[in-house]
């Protein structure tokens, strides 16, 4: 079956979007990436979707979804390499991507990651073994 | 005034939403729309033709046109089903207002990512909209 990968990369998940998006696949991968969150014990998801030509209304509450269940799972999400024609059409569109992360490449969305990750132990949020 | 043969293509599923994409994007290319330019016709389009297969019966298809008047060239995109149509095309255009799983946007954004938008409906017969880009 057709699917993204997903790959893990010390305490996080690496997940490249390459591909138009369909349905089933957008499924697929909210699922796949629960399933690593938890097998793995992974504390952030870095997707990134420098590679997508289009993001519409769809692929952005895909991309609200993985980040919410994986809030729940106590991992934080960001989104990275957001093209500008997207960045503008996706304002012109009024999706804002509410509760999504972003950053502008992989280097700067691994930094937020592993910032938000030290606040909240600094926090004083249960650290997971 | 079309320019060139009229093309259409069948919305059933979501894999004919990603081949639609890539048919427009190709046209739009071809016309010389710039990057920007491109990625609203075909974001638009994408809202459009997804919306046929969540509120117009999960079927229809979607007719391309290449327009030009005196001054400049356009693609003008036209999405027709035959599903339940709508009640109140006002309300539907509001941002946030869905009768389904989505976030509302479609029709409301998709008019934002155009220069022409026209729609027509009528309960239990069909909602035809037409979208059209210059460049």
């Amino acid at each position: 079956m057709e699917r993204i990968p997903i790959l893990k990369m010390g305490e996080f998940l690496l997940i490249t979007i390459q591909v138009d998006m369909h349905d089933r696949l957008a499924m697929t991968l909210q699922n796949d990436v629960t399933d690593m969150i938890v097998k793995t014990h992974a504390r952030g998801v870095m997707i990134d979707i420098s590679m997508l030509d289009v993001v519409d209304s769809f692929i952005g509450r895909m991309l609200g979804s993985i980040a919410s269940m994986s809030r729940i799972l106590d991992a934080e999400t960001v989104v990275v390499g957001m093209q500008p024609a997207v960045a503008i059409t996706l304002v012109e569109l009024g999706l804002s991507l509410t509760g999504v992360r972003t950053a502008l490449n992989v280097d700067k969305g691994m930094e937020l990651l592993r910032s938000s990750i030290e606040r909240k132990e600094a926090n004083g949020a249960v650290v997971r073994d | 005034m079309p320019l060139s043969a009229t093309e259409s293509v069948p919305i059933r599923s979501s894999e004919d939403v990603v081949r639609m994409r890539q048919w427009v994007r190709a046209r739009a290319m071809g016309i010389g729309f710039n990057l920007v330019e491109q990625t609203k016709i075909v974001t638009a389009a994408s809202e459009l033709a997804r919306n046929i297969l969540e509120h117009g019966g999960g079927e229809g298809h979607v007719q391309l046109d290449l327009v030009t008047n005196n001054f400049r060239t356009g693609l003008r995109l036209t999405f027709e089903d035959k599903g339940p149509g709508i009640a109140d095309i006002e309300q539907a255009l509001k941002d946030g207002f869905t009768s389904g799983s989505g976030l509302g946007l479609g029709l409301g954004g998709s008019k934002r990512l155009v220069n022409e938008f026209e729609i027509a409906s009528r309960p239990g017969e069909g909602t035809r909209i037409a979208i059209t880009r210059w460049k």
